[in-house]
């Protein structure tokens, strides 16, 4: 016998490749784009159809997800779930190449990949007062951790920030579950005009606080954990480090914490904020940008 | 077992063929020469294999080699102890076909083991040849890829015969050759196999690990292929322990579950500078470019690359990133091992091969400290020299620091491949899970059961980085362990409700 003529190989892959279209055909469901809604030209809310990580979820888990064959490997809050509806609300905020061809999806579309629930849920107790900070789109993933230390008995004050006013999203949902909401943005379009340390700063002066929350763009966690820590308000931060598995097997999200390594996928993404070595982490978030913006290019003419 | 060995060795037409050619002469035939691409031409492509095995006239020129011996001393070699010589004489005759089916007596995926397993450390360095008459093994691992690949390729690759379906729901949580090869058993013994994988690929390291140019893709999609016709489920996305919880699955009928999750887990040397960027583990690596297809153009995942890309390590992991570096344009791309080439763990056939391909070697060297340019991005590392001391516990010679011979090397990427830690995923969602201080999961070494009833395991995550062979027999050895478990609690439930 010869040796494998190359267009059996061929053969071959098409076949495999007929099989796995088979096995995504029987969930045709699975992972189906059941909402939209944009928040802003940056920002849109999606609900996706997932029953099992919507049933086991907590607040603090997030989810990764591949949006085709060709997509990349992206982590993303759960920031609300039904479980009655099997789904999961995610918030994505345009950034790069997979978070734009996300939000460019519409209801009916299906997103190829989706699993979760990943990470360490936060740990929701009765503490008495809450500072909650949300900058950007981290007002997303606050808003479950908000709604659960509401549920469990606390006083929540919740400052969010964001550059300008239709980047503030999600208010009417954080409000809900906030005795007291403050509003920040760079350019004095709404509410107070400042960075969401100023508004902090206020409550912190204002009442005795116990916990705080801070969840944003790592400069302003870094801001945030600075000065809590000045007032000894013991703080938690979720990173958004550069993720590919989410299973704590490539070690990409390694940070800093505490002068120990830890992967943000499996220890985290929730960590003391008065540990994190901020400097690193923002160093890090920007460890692919060349190639990003290779992508960026390619994906864009 | 001998028994059984020797009536097989004393069929007719084994008696035959042994008398067709002495042993003398057997024995001045000159080993086989795997043909290869050439090493300019293939390390411009990932997916290019290497090696392209033997034609059938060189197989059983090969196989002929083989002197039937009395007392098959390659078996002992073998871990899942195949029939060696009978296949090999299959091939002799011509009966490639049967050759395969011998294998596959034994070993769920051959064409997979006959690729990557260490042969110079199991069956060559038992064989015959070897032992006693110092000369080159026979070619035992090229001859089981050739049968493997010959029945594959033939288009008569036999649907395994399964027993009628006794709907008893089982999991296997992991995609690697631990669980292929217990889903395959379980599925000729009549049971509901699901497959649950964390990633969105079936295959385990096969397939996020391995690179193409040493095992392809087709190569473990026909293994795939054979276990969906026998039945079994795969579930991709899917995390046991978070997707849905083991008293979950319990509630869907599950009667019992195979934890094969594997050494997922990188380590690093913790030392200075190490969370630069361009500093990645193996792990990271190699699954960009295998699981993301990030090499290539249509794809959205990035992956680093470099002119001076330094590979930290000697084992599989090792060679194969330093090999993809090459073929992702590195002009130096270094191997950085504290040892000397003997105590590589890498397949002999991979350091080869690397060095074919223009891998520099900087042995007995290891990494002290990182350097970065001003966005943080390294651009040179630290090293020193070792020289090798006394054995440590493994055996092997233990490095020793040479005082004073630090030195600088430039570099733009580093990989990290020192080894891995057991996955902790699922020890971490059942506590009263026995686990050794290693975190690998315990097991009763013959049924590979845990301290858990219902709950096998097998694998790297109760062995620690090991082998794919290893891996594959623990899958077959749970498989008849937790199939006497299944049975015998049957068995209990019928006295039990027969008695009432
Ligand atoms: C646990 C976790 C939860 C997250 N939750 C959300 C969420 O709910 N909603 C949401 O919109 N985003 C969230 N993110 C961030 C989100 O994953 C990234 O924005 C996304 O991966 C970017 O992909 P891209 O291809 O669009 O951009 P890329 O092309 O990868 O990057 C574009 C630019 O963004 C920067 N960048 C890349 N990754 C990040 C990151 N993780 N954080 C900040 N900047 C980054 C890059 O340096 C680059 O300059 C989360 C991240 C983590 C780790
Ligand atoms: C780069 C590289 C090269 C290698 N080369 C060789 C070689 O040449 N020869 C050789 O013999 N061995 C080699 N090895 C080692 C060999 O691949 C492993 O020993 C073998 O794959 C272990 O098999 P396994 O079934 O235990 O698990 P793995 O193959 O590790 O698979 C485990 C799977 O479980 C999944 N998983 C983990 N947790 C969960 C969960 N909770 N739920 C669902 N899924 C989960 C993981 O995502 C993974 O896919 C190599 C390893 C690597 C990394
Ligand atoms: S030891 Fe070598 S020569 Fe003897 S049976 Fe095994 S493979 Fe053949
Ligand atoms: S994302 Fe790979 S280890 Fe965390």
């Amino acid at each position: 016998m010869a040796r494998v003529p190359p267009d059996f190989t061929k053969t071959l892959l098409f076949l495999t490749c007929q099989i796995r279209l088979k096995n995504k055909n029987s969930d045709l469901t699975m992972y189906q784009i059941v909402e939209k809604e944009s928040f802003s030209e940056k920002v849109v809310k999606l609900v996706v159809h997932a029953p099992r990580i919507a049933r086991a979820r907590k607040p603090g888990h997030f989810i990764i997800l591949r949006i085709d064959e060709q997509g990349e490997r992206i982590p993303l809050t759960i920031a609300q779930a039904d479980k009655n509806a099997g789904t999961i609300t995610l918030v994505v905020q345009k950034v790069g190449v997979s978070s734009t061809r996300l939000c460019e999806m519409n209801p009916g579309d299906s997103i190829l990949d989706l699993v979760g629930p990943l990470g360490k849920a936060t740990h929701i107790h009765q503490a008495g007062t809450i500072l909650a900070c949300g900058g950007g789109v981290g007002i997303a993933p606050l808003l479950p951790i908000v709604e659960g230390f509401k549920k469990a008995g606390n006083r929540v004050v919740t400052v969010l920030a964001a550059r300008s006013k239709d980047l503030i999203i999600l208010e009417d949902e954080i409000r809900q579950w906030s005795d007291e909401v403050i509003i920040m943005t760079d350019d004095g379009s709404y509410g107070n005009k400042g960075l969401v340390t100023t508004g902090a700063e206020e409550v912190i002066n204002r009442e005795q606080i116990d916990e705080c929350v801070a969840i944003g763009p790592a400069v302003m966690m870094k801001f945030t954990a600075l000065l809590t820590k000045k007032y000894n308000i013991p703080t938690q931060a979720s990173l958004n480090a550069v993720m590919v598995d989410g299973t704590g097997m490539c070690g990409a999200c390694r940070a800093n914490v505490g002068g120990e390594t830890k992967f943000t996928c499996i220890d985290g993404p929730e960590f003391d904020a008065h540990k994190i070595d901020f400097d690193e982490l923002i160093q890090r978030l920007g460890g692919y940008m060349a190639e990003e913006k290779e992508a960026w290019e390619q994906a864009n003419g | 077992m001998k028994e059984y060995l020797k009536i097989e060795r004393d069929t007719e037409w084994r008696v035959e063929l042994r008398s067709q050619l002495k042993n003398k002469e057997r024995t001045m035939r000159e080993r086989v020469v795997m043909p290869g691409l050439d090493p300019l031409e293939r390390i411009k492509y990932q997916d290019r294999e290497v090696n392209l095995g033997l034609d059938e006239a060189s197989a059983r020129a090969e196989a002929s080699r083989c002197m039937d011996c009395v007392n098959p001393t390659c078996i002992e070699g073998c871990p899942v102890s195949i029939n060696i010589p009978k296949f090999i004489k299959n091939i002799e005759r011509g009966e490639v076909l049967e050759a395969a089916k011998t294998l596959k007596e034994t070993s769920a995926l051959p064409a997979v083991c006959g690729r990557v397993c260490p042969q110079e450390k199991q069956c060559e360095a038992q064989c015959f040849y070897t032992l006693k008459l110092k000369k080159e093994p026979v070619a035992i691992g090229y001859l089981e890829r050739f049968a493997a690949d010959y029945e594959q390729n033939s288009g008569a690759v036999s649907v395994p015969e399964t027993a009628a379906k006794n709907n008893i729901k089982v999991a296997a949580i992991g995609s690697g050759p631990a669980s292929l090869s217990f889903a395959g058993d379980m599925a000729k013994l009549g049971y509901d196999v699901t497959v649950f994988e964390a990633l969105h690929e079936i295959g385990g390291v096969l397939k996020y690990g391995i690179p193409e140019f040493r095992l392809p893709n087709r190569v473990v999609d026909v293994e795939l292929e054979s276990l969906e016709n026998m039945g079994v489920k795969f579930e991709r996305n899917f995390i046991v322990g978070r997707t849905a919880s083991f008293d979950d699955l319990k509630e869907e009928g599950y009667q019992a579950f195979f934890v094969a999750s594997g050494a997922g887990l990188p380590r690093f040397m913790n030392i200075p500078g190490e969370n630069y960027n361009g500093i990645l583990s193996s792990n990271e690596y190699l699954t960009r470019v295998n699981l993301m297809h990030a090499a290539e153009k249509e794809f959205d995942t990035p992956v680093l690359r470099g002119k001076n890309i330094a590979v930290v390590g000697g084992g599989n992991t090792a060679m194969d990133s330093v090999r993809t570096a090459k073929r992702l344009g590195a002009e130096r791309a270094m191997i950085i091992y504290r040892r000397s080439r003997e105590e590589m763990p890498a397949r002999v056939e991979e350091v080869l091969h690397a060095e074919e391909e223009g891998i520099e070697f900087l042995n007995l060297t290891n990494p002290v400290e990182y350097f970065a340019d001003e966005n943080g991005r390294v651009n040179r590392m630290r090293v020193q020299k070792m020289e090798l001391g006394e054995p440590d516990a493994s055996g092997r010679r233990r490095p020793v620091v040479v005082e004073g011979s630090e030195y600088d090397i430039p570099v733009d990427v580093v990989v990290v491949a020192i080894g891995v830690s057991p996955n902790p995923l699922v020890p971490s969602e059942l506590p009263e899970l026995k686990v050794s201080r290693w975190g690998t999961i315990e097991v009763d070494p013959e049924t590979m059961q845990s301290s858990i009833p219902e709950l096998f395991a097998g694998g790297d995550i109760v062995r620690g980085g090991a082998t794919v062979i290893l891996a594959m027999g623990d899958g077959r050895k749970a498989a008849a362990g937790m199939n006497n478990y299944l049975q015998g609690k049957l068995k209990e439930q019928a006295t039990e409700a027969s008695g009432n």
